[in-house]
């Protein structure tokens, strides 16, 4: 089985050359900006758009091969497609919709019970919530025993009041389907959710594959650390003392790092590396900033800060415990080992 | 003039047998437009061909052209001396002046609008549906008949009574192309043309009956629209004017 698949695609700003292979039972996210070519990328496995070249093989049958001319039309792709608003057909209930391409050896009721909407299988489409129309889309595709699973942004259409639950419910699912799994994305925190392996594409080319973690730890551009959530401050770097680079930064800061680094370029930090104390402390960190916090932004059990040029994350209580409030001057601290160089 | 003249009146062979031609060259007619403008439109709402314009203007040219072309018009292609005509000839089909002329003309004129107004319910329709039919296995014609055809049932519903209201009317091109022979070709219009020098409340009856079942069809038609709107799919605002889109 697995997919395999390289395209070569001319969009109005740019060509979309792409390459992966997935393996089964294996999740990846295509995650980037929009109008990456995501989108691009996932019609051209369906068959709903013909690439000026590519190969694509699936479970090892070839489903295109513009050399050889093998292009075979949607119908005869083993794909379960799910649409972006979930396309489902507005003309016929629940039942109708799943049982639409079912194939033969389908169990309708069966994968009704499985999405737990069994209960609302004679109900209108348009009468159902976001996350049930989700469901249903979901089971319809599964129903025509696909041999690759496709999601173009299934979160995006949800509130956030749901989107959490339906990302675990989402990933439970992905877990149990032994298929290759195409994810298209423009929220990093999503595809981490969801995938095995992450490729982060801006204007049709692939600029790193790795794990999420990977992608974090590691990321091989100033683009990859900012869309995984790190703040970038410009500057330039020299060696240091103790063996770590110095970075003068642009905002009139100094900073140290444990990676090499010459010349101009960006130091990443992400915000859950960041700590916050009202004096400097005297711990291991060698990177101090004293500013004022600018906004303070709660998000459920974690509060998000920016402290002059840094975002931070910390938890609720902590922020709580400082009594932190905007306004105020606090001291954020970063490891040398947290902070990420990245050539400009 | 009382109701019960007005009955009475439609009693008259004249009335009777104008009801009959009338009805009978309509639903034929109808038939026809359905089977034949159907995909055409379906056809014309998808493709990016460079006929479509070509082709829609052809159909649309009834809409503009005076009765008096429209029926010149059939006569050069379908009429004895026509383009057509000799081959229909061999075939052993006469067209002039008999029921299959009225048809003939009732659909030319009517069907287009009936195929505008389908060609927008057609175009209306959310076009990730048919590809994700496609990705369910459903090949073109799987889409058009599961999908495009029961979404743009309401729009293709209004645009068949649009028609049909238009073709009960006819008058100009059929005179012209098929004669007013009654029981045969002579249709409600002509009749009521025709007994307007000869029995006055004829006429008058005769256009009751016409004014009544047009009302009905355009009253159907925004019944069915407003009961689909408040029940199911969306349906292109199609009904009033056809050549406003």
């Amino acid at each position: 089985m697995a997919l395999d698949l390289e395209l070569t695609h001319t969009l109005r700003s740019f060509v979309a050359a792409v390459e992966l292979s997935v393996g089964d039972g294996a999740t990846f996210a295509l995650v980037g900006p929009s109008g990456a070519g995501k989108t691009t990328v996932l019609r051209t496995i369906s068959g709903l758009l013909a690439p000026d070249a590519g190969r694509i093989a699936v479970a090892g049958e070839t489903w295109l091969d513009t050399r050889r001319r093998i292009d075979l039309p949607p119908e005869r792709r083993r794909v379960g497609y799910l649409f972006q608003e979930y396309a489902l057909f507005p003309h016929l209930d629940v039942t109708g919709n799943v049982r639409f391409g079912a194939t033969n050896g389908a169990d309708v009721s069966a994968l009704l019970e499985r999405f737990r909407i069994a209960h609302l299988a004679r109900a209108r489409v348009d009468a159902l919530s976001g996350g049930e129309r989700q469901r249903v889309a979901l089971a319809r595709a599964l129903a025509r025993d696909p041999a690759v699973l496709l999601l173009d942004e299934p979160l995006a259409a949800l509130d956030t009041h749901t989107r959490a639950a339906v990302r675990s419910e989402l990933r439970e699912v992905l877990a149990g389907l032994g298929i290759p799994t195409v994810l298209v994305t423009h929220d990093f925190e999503d595809a981490a959710a969801l995938a095995d392996e992450v490729g982060v594409i801006v204007e049709g080319r692939i600029l790193q594959v790795d794990t999420p973690a990977g992608l974090v730890a590691a990321p091989a551009s100033p683009f990859v650390a900012s869309f995984t959530g790190a703040t970038l401050l410009p500057g330039t770097a020299a060696p240091g003392r103790d063996g770590l680079t110095e970075v003068s930064l642009d905002a009139g800061l100094t900073a140290w790092s444990t990676d090499p680094g010459e010349g101009r370029v960006a130091l990443g930090i992400y915000p859950w590396e960041v700590s916050i104390a009202r004096e400097t402390p005297a711990d291991t960190a060698v990177n101090h900033v004293r500013a004022p916090i600018v906004s303070l932004v709660e998000l459920g059990n974690r509060v998000r800060l920016r402290v002059g040029p840094l975002a931070a994350e910390v938890t609720a209580g902590s922020a709580t415990r400082l009594g932190l409030r905007e306004g105020e001057i606090v001291v954020a601290s970063f490891k040398a080992t947290a902070a990420r160089l990245l050539p400009l | 003039m009382p109701p019960g003249e007005l009955v009475s009146a439609l009693q008259s062979d004249v009335a009777k047998d104008a009801l009959v031609v009338t009805f009978e060259t309509n639903l034929i007619a109808l038939a026809l437009i359905l089977v034949l403008g159907t995909p055409t439109a379906y056809w014309a709402a998808t493709r990016q061909s460079r006929f479509r314009d070509l082709v829609v203007t052809l159909i649309e040219l009834p809409l503009v052209l005076p009765p008096a072309v429209a029926g010149i018009g059939l006569l050069a292609a379908f009429g004895r001396l026509g383009l057509l005509g000799g081959t229909l000839d061999t075939l052993g089909i006469d067209v002039a002046f008999n029921k299959v002329a009225v048809v003939l003309a009732v659909t030319f004129v009517a069907s287009p609008f009936y195929v505008r107004t389908a060609v927008s319910a057609f175009e209306a329709l959310d076009p990730t549906l048919p590809a994700a039919a496609r990705t369910l296995g459903a090949g073109p014609g799987g889409v058009f008949f599961r999908v495009a055809l029961p979404l743009a049932a309401g729009g293709l519903g209004a645009g068949a009574a649009l028609a049909f209201a238009r073709g009960l009317g006819e008058f100009g091109a059929t005179i012209m192309f098929a004669g007013s022979l009654q029981g045969v070709t002579q249709t409600l219009s002509l009749a009521i043309y025709e007994q307007f020098d000869l029995d006055f409340d004829v006429a008058l009856a005769i256009s009751a009956v016409l004014v009544a079942t047009s009302a009905a069809t355009l009253l159907s038609v925004k019944l069915v629209t407003r009961w689909r709107s408040t029940s199911s799919s969306p349906i292109p605002s199609v009904a009033s004017s056809p050549l406003s889109s």
